[in-house]
């Protein structure tokens, strides 16, 4: 089986925002990156489908210079290769155009699937999965939390809201986004790290110009927008207060 | 035109469609606003969202579109889009529409912005409010290029009972879509849950969530107390789920439900973005922690700075003696 994986490199979590000076867009070289969690999520999954039916697990990535970073990450925790499409552009990008950049670059490779992660945490679109398979010509599903393949089919568990899942079937290729949790993780070991040194990182240039659907006019932090009422008293009093101003100025309880 | 995509499952309506309709009624500003849903068998979920003070209500029905599938409401929705030429095109941002709208705007080759809890004027049209960067920061965003442009609004962001309703209800109209069967490629299987008292919260209307400062789960029992004496459900943040003390399903936030009942409760939760975003569109929040400089408190309408160990008892204990009173 022969499997792409899309990842992204977003801010760490522990990254306190800075804007630029146009305040469209965050001060890039303030950051620090690492990969983004549900796109760890999906390499992994590659990598066990990969350990089970054999082939290669290559992975893509679009963006600046500085992606190199996430793709040998993965290159070391098992990832047979690397296609990095290098734009400076690409790295404030929607989904969209993200989505085009990555599908013009594996379209010659003949996939059998591909994989991403169910959204990024940095603009958290949710879409460049999707949209990548729209662009292939192929069928795809969102949000799954089990991969089986047999027979050039697969069936996958999406999960749906509330609890429910629900198990759906489609042929070979396709495209899968990946849920969080969905496996457990494995970190790159000295050998993997010294052996990804000699794998293929390929650069490309974006096939077309890169064409973005939207367009940030201004980003900022989120204002407070509530008044917080801070009920006092010993633990009985306060429970009375609070229960008299749920029912009768909230309303929230009959 | 401005459009809503409602959604619907096994023939009932889902509520945060009119969530949407809220959102298009506010982004119209005189134009026409029409629903469609589309599916198997759609009068019922019609019939209810038809009770919207919008223009007409727009049905897609074929057997093709009995169960949900990717391909086939892809299909469904292109051709609609294609004859209501609307200017928007709003949905809920639900599970089943991250599914198929990315799909559906590239299609059309128009753009799609995700996840918006604001609707703002511009100077060259509407501004599209959406979390980035997990919520530290917010963008209002424009669209590129030709209309319509796909919007998905987070549930919670427009209150479901702030749509309008007309004074008689809209007519519906069907709309013929032929589907071929043979071009849908998903097959699914029926829907299923894995736990037995699964629950989704997303329907709550009133919740009780715990977080770390329940400390462990031998004191869940004091949440449960609570939340049946407000008929609620017990929700949590995501580490009391990874650590195996409520199930996955329970989580609320980024990475599990994102819900929007009338009452939320949140007993020891410190208020990390990733839940704030899952719970935010709470029409009251209640806020009990021992740290006076929890982000939670940002949210919340009422807090109480102490001993949850002490409260929650006195809380359940004051809802309790009502329920005598009342009764």
């Amino acid at each position: 089986m022969k499997i792409a994986v899309c990842i992204k490199q977003v801010p760490t979590r522990e990254w306190q925002p800075r804007l630029n000076a146009e305040g469209t867009y965050i001060r890039e070289q303030d950051a620090s990156w690492e990969l983004n969690e549900p796109d760890a999520y999906a390499l992994e999954e590659a990598l066990r489908l990969k350990e089970k039916h054999g082939g290669d697990v290559v992975v893509c990535a679009a963006g600046p210079a500085r992606v190199t970073q996430v793709l040998r990450e993965a290159l070391a925790r098992g990832a047979d290769r690397a296609i990095h499409v290098e734009d400076e552009s690409l790295g404030s990008a929607d989904a969209a155009a993200i989505a085009d950049v990555l599908a013009d670059a594996v379209r010659e490779e003949a996939f059998d699937l591909i994989l991403t992660g169910l959204q990024s945490d940095d603009q958290g679109h949710a879409q460049t999965g999707v949209i990548l398979a729209s662009r292939l010509g192929w069928p795809h599903a969102t949000i799954i939390m089990e991969v089986a393949a047999e027979g050039g089919r697969l069936r996958v568990k999406r999960e749906l809201e509330g609890g429910w899942f629900q198990w759906v079937a489609m042929p070979l290729p396709a495209a899968l986004t990946i849920q969080s949790g969905i496996n457990q993780l494995r970190y790159a070991t000295l050998k993997g790290i010294m052996a990804a040194k000699r794998k293929e990182i390929r650069r490309v240039a974006p096939a077309a110009p890169v064409r973005r659907r939207q367009e940030i006019v201004s980003l900022y932090v989120p204002q407070k927008t509530k008044q917080t009422e801070i009920i006092t008293g010993s633990p009985g009093e306060a429970a009375s207060t609070l229960v008299r101003k749920l029912r009768e100025d909230a309303r929230a309880i009959a | 035109m401005i459009l809503v995509i409602a959604e619907q499952r096994d023939g009932a309506l889902n509520r945060a469609s009119w969530e949407a309709v809220a959102a298009a009624q506010h982004l119209a500003a005189g134009q026409p606003v029409a629903v469609a849903i589309a599916g198997g068998d759609v009068a019922r979920a019609a019939g209810e969202i038809a009770a919207a003070d919008v223009a007409e209500v727009i049905t897609i029905t074929a057997s093709a579109l009995a169960g949900y599938t990717a391909d086939g409401w892809v299909a469904a929705h292109r051709a609609l889009v294609d004859a209501v030429k609307p200017s928007f095109v709003l949905l809920t941002h639900t599970y089943q529409t991250r599914d198929f709208a990315p799909a559906l705007a590239s299609a059309l080759d128009r753009a799609l912005i995700t996840d918006c809890t604001a609707i703002k004027a511009g100077a060259s049209g509407p501004l599209f409010t959406r979390p980035m960067f997990q919520g530290k920061l917010a963008a209002d965003v424009r669209p590129l290029g030709d209309a319509p442009c796909l919007v998905t609004m987070q549930i919670g962001a427009y209150r479901a009972d702030a749509a309008r309703r007309g004074a008689s209800p809209a007519p519906l109209r069907a709309l013929d879509v032929a589907i071929d069967a043979a071009t849908i490629r998903q097959v699914p299987e029926a829907p299923f849950r894995e736990a037995r008292q699964a629950v989704d919260l997303s329907q709550a209307e009133r919740i009780v969530a715990v977080g770390r400062g329940i400390k462990g789960p031998e004191h869940l029992p004091l949440a449960q107390a609570l939340a049946d004496a407000l008929g609620a459900q017990v929700a949590a943040s995501r580490p009391i789920c990874d650590a195996g003390w409520l199930p996955m399903e329970r989580q609320i936030g980024s990475s599990g439900q994102t819900v929007a009942p009338k009452l939320y409760v949140a007993v020891g939760i410190s208020g990390a973005i990733q839940h704030v975003v899952g719970m935010k569109g709470a029409r009251t929040i209640v806020a009990i922690n021992k740290d006076a400089e929890a982000p939670i408190f940002e949210v919340a309408d009422y807090g109480y700075v102490g001993d949850l160990f002490e409260f929650l008892p006195a809380l359940t204990a004051e809802l309790g003696s009502d329920a005598v009173k009342g009764g």
